[in-house]
């Protein structure tokens, strides 16, 4: 199961790596995005998975008595995942106004707080 | 749970609720400013506690360490709340006259409360996650006040400057997934003890290298910095100078406080890699600034050569040298923020921030010309003020282990400092202003506000500058600190461990 999804991070991030060099910066966003869920995914992978085991407490008792999945990991992805979906939503409102003002999403046009190319 | 440790984190946070509901009333910039005012009370009886006690430690929630997020207040973090706050306060001032009322209504108070608490937040916190998320709260702020009523310049530079901290964002995290899955704690002293055990080291150097370059990005060294001269030029001056002041020396902190306590590991590997990427962030920053005419995109790759020097303390890793970085740091934030508040003093007078088509500041308003002097020359490491010293200290650390070539290219890029500060001295201040314009200072609204906290953050640079014994007996405790986490450790973990 590890060993699957480190490959499946391992595509996510080269498909990210691909869009984000594109000259778009609405496929560079999308790029973002897969490659924020890569990292998600990496924190989760790297907690060591055990499938089917919930993290339930009986009652009665202070401490889980089996082996049960380590829930850390899984509250730091959800944290990162609304972290990131936040910023995410930003980067897209900004992605479209900078088309309403600049008229184009080609990052090599967007030059304007820059000096001018010689 | 100790006041003192949350207490600068909830009243911004207070202020930034109270001023985003006062947002279309006069009374939110007053709650900006008193918010502020009261977080530099909380921070300055902090720094005395920890002056006193040495490190203090408490714990969220009553989650004992490691289990729980931790907050810790070394001095290290406990000088950087204060000239956080300090900074913060001077700018609250300056932005009276500076921030137009539309900002005002679109909410940015209230995003200035913010990312002062994020900033105050990822110096304070003790545990890896929770520096993640103070980043976000600082980036997202951020980004807020960077394109507040922006037009097309403010959304062109936003979006550089949000694309690629967002990139070092998910680095960042990735390398906290990376360092939990090989040592199962996020928590900085307990990170610091369990490096250790790592089976694999060689894989905990590429976590580290994961973490070196997301944390360089925060702090703009070379080859990483392309998002800043993009960005710090378009905001508003108030803006851009919390920005200068602050931002950029998070990611120095960060690179700090993880390559001494957690990264000690391979230093004869990781350091010497920021012993090359300081020499370079030196150089490349200071010849950007050469090649630049606007007044604030000399400053701003003017800070990429700054945060060189920062970088250079921390590579090389002796007790001076460390020294150093922490005294470079505070006085670095004190005289750059300042230089972005007098370049928003000499737009208003003059009309623009081009040097090429100002001028005559110094006929017409001789007490900003003094003003400018100060920080200007601090920058540049004149004697006797506060730059003076940090860059003594770090050359003189840089001889101390005969590293000859460094030494000569920290001096050499000083003196490119001068070349670019004299520029803009001859230019803005010097020569007579193209149109004929004598900007006086009588004319300038809201002078006191604007002129106030320039005079106030300049009078701490003489001061440094001139008795800077008990600042450099301050750093030395701190970089002892740095160097021997045990207090640190102790603090956090308690004695058991």
């Amino acid at each position: 199961m590890e060993q699957l999804l480190s490959l499946l991070i391992g595509v996510l991030v080269a498909a990210s790596v691909y869009l984000m060099l594109a000259r778009n910066l609405l496929r560079f966003l999308f790029g973002l995005i897969l490659l924020s869920n890569a990292a998600n995914l990496t924190i989760f992978v790297a907690g060591r998975l055990t499938p089917g085991a919930p993290s339930i407490v009986p009652d009665g008792v202070d401490a889980p008595i089996d082996v049960v999945a380590n829930a850390l990991p899984q509250a730091l992805v959800l944290t990162a995942i609304v972290i990131g979906f936040g910023l995410f939503a930003f980067a897209l409102i900004l992605a479209f106004r900078a088309y309403q003002s600049l008229g184009t999403l080609n990052t090599d046009e967007m030059r304007v707080a820059e000096p001018k190319e010689q | 749970m100790s006041w003192y440790l949350s207490l600068p984190l909830i009243i911004p946070f207070i202020a930034a609720i109270t001023a985003f509901l006062l947002r279309h009333s006069a009374l939110g910039r007053w709650v900006s400013i008193i918010g502020s005012g009261l977080g530099l009370l909380a921070s300055l009886a902090l720094m005395s506690v920890v002056l006193d006690a040495g490190v203090l430690a408490g714990q969220m929630g009553n989650w004992p360490a490691p289990f729980g997020i931790t907050l810790v207040a070394d001095l290290l973090s406990a000088v950087m709340v204060l000239i956080t706050a300090i900074t913060g306060f001077a700018v609250a001032i300056y932005a009276l006259g500076d921030i137009t009322e539309r900002q005002e209504k679109l909410g940015y108070h209230a995003l200035f409360q913010m990312l002062l608490a994020g900033v105050t937040g990822a110096f304070l916190t003790g545990d890896l996650f929770n520096l993640y998320v103070w980043f976000e709260v600082m980036l997202i702020a951020s980004f807020g006040l960077l394109i507040l009523n922006g037009g097309k310049e403010q959304i062109d530079g936003g979006v550089k400057y949000v694309a690629l901290n967002l990139i070092s964002t998910i680095l960042f995290l990735t390398g906290i997934g990376l360092l939990y899955g090989m040592t199962g704690t996020l928590n900085f002293a307990d990170l610091a003890l369990k490096v250790e055990d790592v089976e694999n080291q060689g894989l905990l150097t590429v976590v580290a290298m994961m973490f070196m370059v997301a944390f360089g990005v925060k702090a703009a060294v070379f080859p990483l910095f392309f998002w800043l001269p993009a960005a710090y030029h378009t905001p508003s001056f108030a803006v851009s100078a919390i920005f200068a002041g602050l931002l950029t020396k998070v990611g120095v902190y960060a690179l700090i406080r993880m390559f001494t306590m957690v990264f000690d590991h391979d230093v004869s590997f990781t350091h010497t890699i920021l012993l090359w990427v300081a020499c370079f962030t030196m150089v490349i920053g200071v010849l950007g600034a050469a090649a630049q005419s606007d007044f604030r995109k000399i400053l701003s790759f003017h800070i990429i050569s700054q945060i060189g020097y920062m970088i250079l303390g921390l590579a090389l890793m002796t007790p001076l040298a460390l020294v150093g970085a922490v005294f470079y740091l505070v006085h670095h934030i004190i005289v750059k923020a300042n230089l972005f508040l007098i370049a928003g003093v000499a737009h208003k007078l003059t009309g623009s921030t081009e040097v090429y088509k100002i001028g005559g500041l110094y006929k017409s308003a001789p007490f900003l010309a003094i003003l400018f002097l100060i920080p200007a020359f601090s920058l540049a490491g004149f004697p006797p003020l506060s730059g003076f010293w940090a860059k003594y200290i770090i050359v003189k650390a840089t001889l101390d282990i005969q590293m000859w070539f460094v030494a000569f290219i920290a001096l050499a890029v000083g003196l490119m400092t001068i070349y670019s500060m004299t520029k803009i001295w001859a230019e803005a201040f010097w020569k007579p202003h193209p149109d004929g314009i004598e900007p006086e200072l009588k004319t300038l609204q809201n002078k006191t506000a604007l002129l106030l906290p320039i005079a106030g953050l300049a009078i701490m640079t003489v001061i440094i500058g001139l008795n800077p014994e008990p600042f450099v007996q301050f750093a030395e405790r701190t970089a002892a600190q740095l160097l021997d986490p045990s207090a640190y450790i102790t603090a956090v973990l308690g004695d058991a461990s």
